[in-house]
């Protein structure tokens, strides 16, 4: 019997469904007998992340507000990745949004109406998040700098800079010495579901960006140019399709969407600017799983966001329930990260088993 | 003036020191072609693996040589993962990172606060007589061991990767690997093997972190150093000479913001520092590389399978 792969060009739905599942399942069994080895009981671990997310209506109404940044800062990757530009620092992004956000409700020279307060902050954030991408997209295009370095050393300098102006400059006169800014204006808050923290303007907002997106990537021609270049720059090179265009293009779309999201968490849910952490537990980063656990497709990503979305709520419960630290989340995105990078050889090959001796 | 250069000098070179072997690692699994994006998270493994071995067994080396084992398991993960498997590296790395960072997380939180005892320390050697040189002195021979260490392997390592037969079996990997396999070289052992070096490399950078250069365990500590490290090998045209260069230059950089921050300058300003400076750096080399068109193996990232051409 001789077992070999061949490749193939395009792997049917359900296999591809299957090897999302399959290398989901795998990493959460790995994780588990990890949990084992350090003395913890997994099956506890596992019923705990389950209920605190899923398990209730607060849970669920939780793991929809954190699906809400992933979704938006997700669809963006897709799109960035699907040209093979690494974004890697939507975390950045999201909170120099964030910033825009916060300096439109509390600094902005001009009296702003109210009607007008929330559109601008979050066109302020969306252009925020799309600068902060832009230099990494206009330094590929010109200079050939890697975008996966760029893009990640502004994630540490966004982190620092709000950092600076939380504990700095705009370090609100009325919180006890937190570091957080002022209360945002009441007509600077985002409205949410009575009840919950959910934020629906934000998640209606997400929902038909995915939408868009997905008509873009699939429907357009600049979604045609942006899949040929992910799939194979020289082809597209040769079809004259500009890199400068499509990089431009695809960091203005995900940066601007991150920024967007930190626009969703400090006028959504925190009403003030707060230091980095308290305004994102790595939301950047983890939409990098959710893009790549919806295989790029923005679509799925509704769908992959909801379920991070509730990875985190359920990482949250069992970190309380334990005492872990904050990072474990991390050790649950890198494995099944992991586990999907390692499973995709059976969507580019087949596995052919042949009886009988070699040929 | 020469006092202040002297004491800027001493102190970058310990502090380039963790950058300098990971740097040199990851050269030698780049120059193999493949790029591993889990620097950060192997060296952070490295650091909080040798600091708890370092304080339960109270010898610094069992730390050091316990890290180097932490990191080049995890490495495997990705060489599995890029080489066996053929995934895509850039992910792969990534995770790794995460993975790192998380589990070291984990694996941490009991010694959070925990200083290293004096037995467990590796402290500065004193070469007899040249310690005691003026300006030289100090600037030279008074270092612990693994800085002499790390100084010892960018010569070592460049020799093997350009003198031997060894080195030329893993350029050629990185460079075509089609060919190289069609003249005999084993591609993946190759490439298993550089990959293993890197994660061996970064693991004791990590753990020279936590045993010698803040001898404790900080959640987060390398704080994005193995992402210097990836930008330094860069910057370094992928040679070990060129990367001692790099370490002691960031190395520097955070000595700098030690002595302006009494200046009154926001340290969370002076934070971002050697962040801008990696974006600069990295700009200058990608000019150079594509001046001198010497540059990344054509190879790296690619993975490779005998079937396909």
């Amino acid at each position: 019997m001789q077992i070999r792969l061949e490749r193939r060009l395009l792997a049917p739905g359900w296999v591809r469904i299957l090897t999302s599942a399959i290398s989901l399942l795998l990493a959460l069994l790995s994780i588990a007998v990890a949990f084992y080895i350090f003395g913890l009981d997994p099956l506890f671990a596992y019923k705990k992340i389950f209920i605190g997310s899923f398990g209730s209506l607060y849970g669920l109404s939780e793991s929809l507000v954190k699906a809400i940044p992933l979704l938006l800062c997700g669809v963006g990757l897709a799109i960035a990745f699907k040209a093979q530009f690494w974004n890697i620092g939507a975390e950045g992004q999201l909170l120099m949004g964030a910033l825009a956000a916060t300096w439109v409700a509390l600094f902005c020279p001009i009296e702003l109406p109210s009607w007008a307060m929330l559109p601008v902050m979050f066109i302020a954030g969306f252009l925020a998040g799309a600068i902060w991408a832009l230099i990494p997209a206009l330094l590929r295009a010109k200079l050939r700098v890697n975008e996966v370095i760029t893009t990640l050393m502004l994630v540490y300098v966004a982190t620092e800079i709000v950092n600076y102006l939380v504990y700095g400059p705009w370090k609100g006169a009325r919180e006890w010495g937190f570091p957080y800014s002022d209360r945002f204006p009441d007509s600077a808050i985002i409205p949410v579901i009575s009840g919950t923290r959910i934020h629906y303007p934000t998640l209606i907002l997400g929902l038909v960006v995915a939408v868009l997106a997905y008509f873009l990537l699939m429907r357009t021609k600049w979604g045609y140019e942006i899949r040929v270049t992910g799939d194979n720059p020289r082809a597209a090179e040769y079809a004259g399709i500009p890199y400068l265009r499509i990089a431009l293009l695809v960091m203005l779309i995900s940066g601007g969407l991150a920024g967007v999201a930190g626009v969703g968490e400090v006028a959504g849910i925190h009403g003030r600017l707060r230091y980095p952490q308290g305004i994102s537990p790595g939301y950047g980063f983890t939409a990098i799983i959710v893009a790549w656990l919806a295989q790029l497709n923005p679509l799925v990503v509704i769908l992959t966001s909801f379920l991070f979305g509730g990875l985190l709520v359920g990482g949250d419960a069992l970190q309380v329930s334990m005492n872990l630290p904050v990072p474990t989340i991390q050790m649950f995105n890198g494995a099944i990260l992991l586990f999907l990078v390692g499973g995709e050889i059976l969507l580019r090959y087949r596995i052919v088993i042949r009886k009988g001796s070699q040929t | 003036m020469l006092e202040f250069l002297v004491e800027a000098l001493r102190a970058a070179i310990p502090a380039g020191t963790p950058l300098l072997f990971g740097t040199l690692g990851e050269i030698y699994a780049e120059r193999s072609g493949i790029l591993n994006l889990g620097v950060e998270g192997m060296m952070i493994m490295g650091a909080v693996t040798g600091f708890s071995v370092a304080l339960t067994t109270g010898n610094p080396w069992l730390g050091v040589l316990a890290a180097a084992i932490v990191g080049g398991l995890l490495s495997l993960i990705h060489a599995f993962v890029s080489i066996t498997l053929r995934g895509n590296q850039v992910v792969s790395g990534l995770a790794l990172t995460m993975f790192g960072v998380g589990l070291s997380g984990l694996l941490g939180r009991r010694f959070i606060g925990t200083p290293l005892p004096a037995q467990a320390k590796l402290v500065g050697i004193r070469i007899p007589v040249l310690s005691d040189l003026p300006i030289l002195g100090p600037l030279f021979f008074q270092f612990d061991p693994l800085v002499y260490i790390s100084i010892l392997l960018v010569p070592i390592m460049w020799f093997i990767l350009y003198k031997t037969k060894l080195g030329i079996s893993i350029r050629s990997v990185g460079e075509d690997p089609a060919t190289a396999d069609a003249m005999g070289v084993n591609v993946f052992g190759i490439r298993y093997l550089c990959t293993f070096i890197g994660g061996v490399l970064a693991g004791v950078g990590g753990a020279y972190l936590s045993i010698v250069y803040t001898p404790s365990w900080i959640e987060g500590m390398t704080a994005g150093a193995g992402w210097i490290v990836i930008a330094l090998t860069i910057f370094a045209l992928w040679s070990p000479l060129r990367a001692i260069l790099g370490a002691y230059l960031f190395g520097g950089v955070k000595v700098l913001q030690y002595r302006l921050q009494p200046l009154g300058i926001s340290p969370n300003l002076l934070n971002t520092l050697p962040f801008i400076l990696t974006i600069l750096v990295l700009m200058a080399a990608t000019r150079e590389v594509m001046r001198r068109r010497i540059g990344a193996p054509s190879a790296l990232g690619l993975p490779y399978s005998r079937e396909e051409k």
